[in-house]
């Protein structure tokens, strides 16, 4: 692992910024489809970045093994998306452009995002609407048979596509039908139910994996030229979140572990309109669009300890915070500002339902003026899915609502051709830190990682593998062998605990510890402290961790720990980088910085950067590195949503 | 609330399994299915006993890993819901509540309550795409398509590929849920070009599969989550049907 050089460099091509792109795919080295043939790629994750990526390579020529825990790439986590794909195609001629849809996000993300990656991601856009329509996507349709648009925050043009309320899994659907093609033509090898362990490093570069049959239990290595990682985010960190509950930082963590930057991993963003947990139990959360703040109305009781139902308050007793706090954008206001405020009046112990964390949105007034057919028709779906879940009627009582984590920024550092600081290691998706900066904007994520897999990543891969001669690497090498091995250890290691608690109760715990210290805002102290906690709590759970079942066989408990593990270790990651970005920024917000309205301080002259971690052994604090973020284009302004 | 929980035992796809009650008890009536098994998962590490072992991934009833039959209905008691939003306020508190697997030879059991549905991604490469290779495409607009048409793919394409349509069939079909990716692609432009051989193919490897076959009973369509409608059954064997047409001119 030492031999690798820790070297950070962003490779951001010359010239203007609307020439990089182009320029640089001219002067890209091409791989012959001769040779193609004889390259083999590895991409694990088949969401909507890996499937894309998997598919787009397969028809390149190369062979491709892809890898998913899932069952079928179709259940990946990217098929919950619901709100939509942004796109700068300008179809409802009101203004929108590549360098609107730029600067939105470059804006969208507190200013600490690259300026070259944004761009490209941007031009892009539209070609990913024209490949998705032409794979038979069902996007919305206009009477005309135009593609329709909806609009979404931080943004004011219409630019967003969609399918229903289903755009993820559209998309992934889409994504797999292609994939699905490759796999009948022999082109792509599918490995399902089959998890990422390790990355195998072989002289300074990545050369393929180390998984575990989920069924079987088997550990087998898997050689190749590059290695793609398009294994989602880490919301799950927070145990409670709106990700799927098998999402999991573990693929990109071993990476980190091996050698690769993790950049940003306290850039988190809390979905301010989710359904409040309803007890003990709760496993996860649910998203609800956000879309229901056009026409609902938050508010809390003034009082403490408020009894009554909400009907029964009245007017003058309601405490209607964002519209009081930011008069103009109100209910409006931006995702990390409506969640730090509803946090704020919780705390106060104002918060409603049985846990008291929520809060009220009221569609009483929207259903006075428009009539409830009219918000039938704009939400009907989405008060279906509440009352489905709650058991309340939101047509007669307030919905409840409350932040959840929901999408993570951060993720392994890459540089302008996606791949990380470790030669031959690609990250696309979620998996990577690369364009949304410190807060993402809605119907970005998407975006992003089909960017990411369908055009991106097939070109720059091509001038890695072009420079790199092939070899006959095999899996019987000692560094494939070494790292095989040192997996067997880490389960024998993890079924050695001999006590009497369940993976998930550490996981709920650490969870617990990590939401108050560094999710919605976060304090010197309060990080201090969970850096002391964590490494407690991870003592406590290789002593008295239970795990029932053999390791040679399909073992849930075993599944479960072996990504709690990496969580209990990634969390210190996370705190570390809190700690050292000593200013607020976008979702990130430190409580030492802040305006006399409370609203985040950006410190521009000592944070306009990306802090890229290096790992330094377990329990040892991580290294800085710090990538200077150089803005040429865009002028630094401050966010002001008053 | 407290329930009586019968679920079904399997340690692999050739043991015979078997029914296995536990009680369970402190329930909240908000808890979902999935939730009241997490509960006695959590229960049955901590004792050193191994946790029944069922697929659920998003528990949002989009990602159809979720898969049980409940009292003898794939998904449950709840119309037009998956088996992860089917909460136990729907049963009655005391009551005896039976989970079982998904079951159809062509989904062999892999352990408890987890199936094996790879059939179903072999029927989708049998052809459910449009071969359009990755660059190049046309612009969206380019393609008018009647609001209606998308709606209609729309519509069929909202199968969420769980198998409960299979699981209802007494023949263990999967009609169904061919019939939604056939009929998505067929019903838009973009899939017209590979419109017959699509439907052949598909069709063979459903067979090649070992479902069963359509007697347009509907016990698929009456559970499904996202009552996909047995017209596009209908459909299918018209595309089918026209296929085979296609072939012998
Ligand atoms: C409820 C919800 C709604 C959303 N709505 C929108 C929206 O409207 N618009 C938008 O733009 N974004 C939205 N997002 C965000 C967006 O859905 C995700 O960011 C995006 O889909 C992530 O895609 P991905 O391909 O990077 O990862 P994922 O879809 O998470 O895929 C990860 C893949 O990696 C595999 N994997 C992971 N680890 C391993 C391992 N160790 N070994 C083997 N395989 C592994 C998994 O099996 C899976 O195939 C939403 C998110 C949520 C939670
Ligand atoms: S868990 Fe995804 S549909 Fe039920």
């Amino acid at each position: 692992m030492s031999e690798i050089r820790f070297e950070l460099d962003a490779r951001i091509p010359d010239g203007p910024l609307e020439e990089k792109w182009d320029r640089h795919r001219a002067e890209m080295r091409l791989v012959s489809p001769k040779n193609k043939r004889n390259r083999r790629i590895i991409v694990v994750g088949t969401g909507l970045a890996g499937a894309s990526a998997a598919a787009s390579l397969a028809e390149q020529g190369y062979q491709v093994e892809a890898f998913t825990f899932h069952d079928s790439p179709r259940r990946a986590h990217s098929i919950a998306a619901q709100g939509g794909i942004n796109a700068a195609k300008n179809y409802q001629n009101d203004g929108d452009s590549v360098w609107r849809l730029f600067h939105d996000t470059i804006k969208g993300g507190d200013f600490r995002s690259r300026e070259a990656n944004v761009y490209r991601l941007a031009q892009v856009s539209t070609s990913i609407i024209d490949q998705c329509v032409a794979q038979g996507v069902p996007f919305a349709r206009e009477y005309g048979g135009q593609l329709a648009n909806r609009s979404f925050g931080g943004a004011q043009v219409s630019r967003t596509f969609y399918c229903r309320g289903q755009t993820g899994q559209q998309l992934l659907l889409g994504a797999y039908s292609s994939l699905s093609r490759q796999i009948a033509n022999g082109q792509i090898r599918q490995h399902t139910r089959t998890e990422m362990h390790d990355l195998v490093v072989v002289e300074g570069r990545a050369r393929g994996i180390i998984t575990r049959d989920l069924v079987t239990g088997e550990i087998n290595s898997h050689v190749a030229d590059a290695v793609v990682l398009a294994t989602g985010g880490y919301s799950n960190v927070y145990y409670l979140s709106t990700n799927a509950k098998a999402s999991n930082v573990t693929a990109a963590f071993r990476a980190y572990k091996r050698g690769a930057a993790m950049a940003n991993p306290c850039f988190t963003q809390i979905h301010p309109t989710c359904i409040p947990a309803s007890g003990e139990h709760q496993s996860k959360l649910t998203l609800m669009s956000e879309s229901l703040r056009n026409d609902g109305r938050i508010w809390v009781p003034k009082n403490l300890d408020e009894s009554r139902p909400a009907g029964e308050i009245p007017e003058d007793e309601r405490d209607y915070y964002l519209e009081r706090k930011y008069p103009s954008f109100g209910n409006l206001a931006p995702r990390d500002i409506s969640s730090r405020a509803a946090k704020e009046v919780c705390d106060e112990g104002r918060g409603v339902g049985p846990t008291k964390r929520g809060v009220f949105l009221d569609f009483s007034d929207a259903i006075e003026q428009f009539g409830k057919e009219t918000i039938r028709k704009r939400y009907g779906n989405l008060f279906d899915m509440y009352s489905h879940i709650t058991n309340e009627d939101p047509y007669q009582t307030p919905m409840r609502i409350y932040p959840a984590p929901h999408y993570t920024m951060g993720g392994l550092w890459v540089d302008y051709n996606l791949m990380s600081n470790l030669p031959g290691l690609f990250v696309i998706g979620e998996a990577n830190f690369s364009d949304h900066g410190a807060n993402r904007l809605g119907a970005s994520a998407l975006m992003q990682g089909l960017a990411d897999g369908y055009f991106i990543l097939p070109y720059t891969i091509g001038d890695y593998i072009a420079q790199t001669p092939r070899d006959q690497l095999s899996a019987d090498s000692v560094e494939f062998k070494e790292t095989e091995t040192e997996t067997r250890a880490r389960l024998s290691r993890l079924q050695s605990g001999s006590g009497k608690r369940t993976p998930t109760s550490f996981h709920r715990e650490l969870g617990e510890l990590m939401i108050e210290a560094c999710g919605m805002s976060r304090s010197e102290a309060g990080l201090l402290d969970a850096l002391a906690r964590i490494p407690a709590l991870r003592e406590e759970f290789y002593q008295h961790v239970s795990l029932p079942g053999e390791r040679a066989n399909l073992n849930l408990a075993l599944e479960q720990a072996g990504r709690v593990a990496d969580f209990l270790e990634f969390a210190e990651v996370m705190c570390h980088d809190a700690l050292a970005r000593d200013e607020s920024c976008g979702a990130h917000f430190r409580v030492e910085h802040q305006t006399d309205q409370g609203e985040a301080e950006r410190n521009d002259e000592d944070y306009c950067n990306v802090s890229a971690w290096e790992f330094t052994g377990v329990g040892s604090p991580p290294a800085l590195h710090a990538e200077a973020l150089e803005l040429e284009t865009v002028e630094l302004a401050v966010r002001n949503y008053k | 609330m407290k329930l009586t929980l019968n679920i079904w035992r399997q340690q692999g796809p050739n043991d015979t399994g078997q029914i296995v009650s536990y009680p369970a008890k402190d329930l909240s009536p908000d808890m979902s299915i999935l939730e009241m098994l997490d509960k006695l998962n959590e229960e049955l590490i901590a004792a050193g006993e191994e946790p029944v072992v069922f697929d659920h991934d998003c528990r949002e009833g989009i990602c159809g890993s979720c898969s049980m039959v409940i009292n003898g209905v794939p998904h449950g008691p709840q119309k037009a819901s998956t088996t992860c939003q089917t909460f136990l306020r729907s049963f009655q508190d005391g009551e005896n509540i039976y989970l079982e697997p998904f079951r159809a030879t062509a989904f062999p059991v892999v352990r408890d309550l987890m199936v094996d549905r790879s059939a179903f991604d072999r029927i989708i490469q049998a052809g459910g795409y449009v071969s359009a290779n990755t660059g190049g495409a046309a612009d969206g607009n380019a393609l008018p398509i009647a609001q209606q048409t998308a709606e209609d793919a729309m519509d069929a394409a909202a199968c969420i590929g769980c198998g409960a349509c299979v699981a209802a069939c007494k023949n263990a079909s999967a009609m169904l849920f061919t019939a939604a990716k056939v009929s998505h692609l067929a019903t838009l432009p973009q899939g017209q070009v590979e419109r017959s051989e699509r439907a052949r193919n598909m069709v063979a490897q459903m067979d090649e599969e070992m479902f069963g076959s359509c007697t347009n009973q509907g016990a698929c369509s009456a559970v499904c989550p996202k009552e996909i409608s047995l017209d596009w059954i209908a459909k299918l064997n018209r595309e089918h049907i026209r296929s085979r047409v296609a072939v012998s001119t």
